[in-house]
């Protein structure tokens, strides 16, 4: 029988050369005569192994990594078809600690199935969440997403059932569902993964919310940094539509719903829903002052849905195996799964899947493993650009909505960015005010103007000049950027920036050289 | 990629460019894309004939290219090296890439070496925190970038 190989096209693995790999086994298969065929599956997360090679055997899945094309005739020589011994050897993948202690419920499929396989999707679960939809009024459908708890992963938490009402609720003869795609925040890259690794559960959960609150039309808005996403959700939807899971009659049902893939133009800022929403219309990407919502007027003037990626692609479980099993897993106000991106300077990096509430410091020491340099963890940024810069001394703070804004942080898309003490948090309160000013889209003073100064503050604190007074400046600044601004990026820029000042004051007090001059 | 064409030539491609991509919703940046990848920039001569065809004014054409980072007003070079300049990137040493990029390319961000072979532009992320630092070259990604592989990087896009 055919062995199946699995080599990532996971732009993570891409970038650690997975392309090379992929190329040296087809020609090491070809001259060896072997009766095997490689497998361009998404990747595990388990990205400090990538090129992740795995092979199916008998008694399962065996990983081998991380691999690289001049490993490749030494692994083959092993025994590799029959899962032999060798040094890159991992054992079975699901049994790898790291993989084995996640609850995958939204990347149940990620790196395991071929992401452009509709067959495959459907032999691991997929398409059972719409096929139940579609016999479903739309209000049950709503019903059940709210009852499972599913709160926004973009970044908000906003309850996704809530938002749904409101547009099935909306009166409009055209109504939209737009996915944000735009994954800008360091540190994030799930959105990436999945529209790379399982296209086809967004596919199914935008449908779902199409059905749900009777829009017809889909958009995913993704960056334009995403070449790979953008490729294989393109594919993915044209497969769907082929095969009739999108169309004019949604798996034969009396739904209509298309969608399509859009591209913006590396605007930080078009991440914001409304921002977002001119951008997809082809205008600047300005900030829309609310209300309107955008689900009563959303794109084009219509009642529009926007979830991000994880929020919509969560969706088809829920429907499959019922709110309450979703719900079950997590800790007060946050229900469900995360999936928690491990980045920077850590040694187990990548994406874990699991029910809210494990601590930051679990996260950090125990399953990111400490740093990749081996020195100290200094500090850890929870969020993205916006979120707060957490020390050792918070550690204990569950990974939960609630639990983070109480300590003025927030979970965010949940990218959390792991710093040794080689960092300069003065340096990073800079850079957080520099990106402001960069991405501003410039509707208000606060943010534009503000961020700018901030700069310079900062800046003045670093060359020493009358540090105190400046340090006030800089919080005053801040003060007024969070009260003052229209969207979260001027208003929450902030946060890294009071965090970084608050939490490591010593660096915010550099060798006052020009001071001891006077 | 940046083929200089005559003025006639651009505003023609631009008419068949719009012409295919008028029809969809929101058609404006679709279609500036397309003229990016055709001309590698967005000429000025293709305003005027986007913004008739889509029943805009010049300068609000105008205002959608200059907001966003992608649209470049002038060519790049035959080679665009993209260097991630966000947390995580920092978080692992880019600061210090740049900074070896600028010297080994004798330019700053955002500019094209004097032969024209390489543009050097910053990135804000490009989703692969966990092996970072990252870089974009044409289109292709790196992680885990060190001295030695950018230095190939730098090699490759030179020739
Ligand atoms: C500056 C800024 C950038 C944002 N970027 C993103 C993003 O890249 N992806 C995302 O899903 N949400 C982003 N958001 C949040 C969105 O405005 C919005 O809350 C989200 O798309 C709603 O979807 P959800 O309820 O499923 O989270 C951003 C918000 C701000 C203020
Ligand atoms: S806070 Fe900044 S980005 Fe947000 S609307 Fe105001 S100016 Fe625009
Ligand atoms: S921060 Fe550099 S790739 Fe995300």
């Amino acid at each position: 029988m055919t062995v199946k190989i699995y080599i990532p096209r996971d732009a993570a693995a891409l970038a650690l050369g997975a392309e090379r790999v992929a190329t040296a086994m087809a020609d090491e298969i070809a001259a060896r005569g072997l009766d095997a065929t490689i497998i361009r599956n998404g990747s595990r997360g388990m990205h400090w192994l990538e090129p992740l090679v795995e092979v199916e055997t008998a008694e399962g899945r065996i990983a081998y990594g991380p691999v690289k094309a001049s490993d490749v005739a030494s692994l083959l020589d092993a025994g590799l078809l029959s899962g032999g011994a060798h040094a890159l050897c991992l054992g079975k993948t699901e049994e790898v600690p790291f993989l084995k202690r996640q609850t995958r419920l939204t990347f149940a499929r990620c790196g395991v199935i071929d992401p452009l396989s509709l067959d495959d999707y459907r032999a691991h679960g997929g398409l059972r969440g719409l096929e139940k939809a579609v016999a479903m009024q739309p209000a049950a459908i709503v019903a059940e997403v709210t009852e499972s708890g599913l709160r926004g992963r973009g970044g908000a938490g906003f309850p996704t059932g809530i938002k749904w009402k409101t547009v099935l609720d909306a009166a409009g003869a055209r109504k939209y569902i737009v996915c944000n795609a735009d994954e800008g925040d360091s540190g994030t890259f799930a959105d990436r993964m999945i529209m790379e690794g399982d296209p086809f559960v967004l596919i199914e959960g935008m449908a779902i919310a199409g059905i749900a609150t009777g829009a017809t039309k889909g958009f995913v808005y993704t960056r334009s940094e995403y070449p790979h996403a953008i490729a294989a959700m393109e594919q993915a939807i044209e497969i769907a539509r082929a095969a009739g899971v999108l169309g004019a009659s949604v798996l034969g049902s009396a739904h209509a719903f298309d969608m399509e893939v859009r591209t913006g133009a590396g605007a930080y800022v078009c991440g914001e829903e409304t921002s977002l929403l001119n951008s997809l219309e082809g205008k600047r990407g300005i900030v829309r002052a609310k209300p309107p919502l955008p689900a009563h007027k959303g794109l084009f003037d219509c009642p529009t849905v926007i979830n991000n990626v994880i929020s919509l692609a969560s969706v088809p479980i829920i429907l499959d195996k019922g709110a309450t099993f979703y719900r079950d897993f997590g800790m007060g106000r946050s229900r469900g799964t995360i999936p928690i991106q491990i980045a920077g300077n850590v040694k187990h990096s990548g994406l874990y899947e699991t029910a809210f509430g494990l601590t930051l410091g679990e996260i950090v020491d125990e399953i990111g493993g400490g740093t990749a340099s081996g020195r100290p963890v200094k500090a850890v940024q929870v969020g993205g650009p916006l979120g707060a810069y957490f020390p050792r001394s918070l550690f204990d703070t569950p990974f939960d909505y609630e639990a983070f804004a109480a300590k003025d942080g927030l979970i965010g898309h949940a990218g959390i960015v792991v710093f040794d003490d080689t960092a300069d948090m003065l340096k990073q309160a800079r850079f957080a005010m520099e990106f402001c000013a960069v991405e501003s889209c410039g509707k208000c003073t606060p943010c534009r103007i503000g961020s700018t100064r901030g700069v310079e503050v900062a800046d003045k604190i670093a060359a020493g000049i009358e540090p105190e007074k400046n340090r006030e400046l800089l919080a005053d600044l801040c003060n007024t950027m969070k009260f003052g601004s229209l969207c979260a990026l001027g208003g929450f820029t902030p946060y890294p920036v009071m965090s970084a000042m608050t939490h490591f004051p010593e660096d915010f007090s550099p060798a006052p050289v020009w001071e001891a001059a006077e | 990629m940046n083929i200089q064409l005559p003025r006639a030539d651009v505003a023609e491609r631009t008419l068949a460019i719009v012409g295919e991509l008028k029809g969809l919703e929101g058609p404006l940046l679709p279609i500036l894309h397309e003229i990016q990848d055709e001309f590698g920039y967005v000429p000025d001569e293709c305003l005027p004939v986007i913004a008739r065809e889509l029943n805009l004014s010049r300068a609000e054409v105008y205002g959608v290219v200059t907001f966003y980072h992608d649209f470049r007003e002038h060519p790049a070079g035959r080679h665009v090296l993209k260097l991630c300049r966000a947390e995580a990137c920092q978080s692992m040493g880019g600061d210090r890439l740049a900074e070896r990029a600028k010297a080994l390319l004798g330019i700053d961000f955002h500019e094209t070496t004097p032969d024209g072979a390489v543009t050097l532009e910053p990135v804000y992320c490009l989703g692969l925190c966990s092996c970072s630092p990252s870089a974009m070259l044409d289109g292709e990604v790196h992680g885990r970038v060190d001295d030695t592989e950018l230095e190939a990087l730098v090699a490759e896009a030179r020739r």
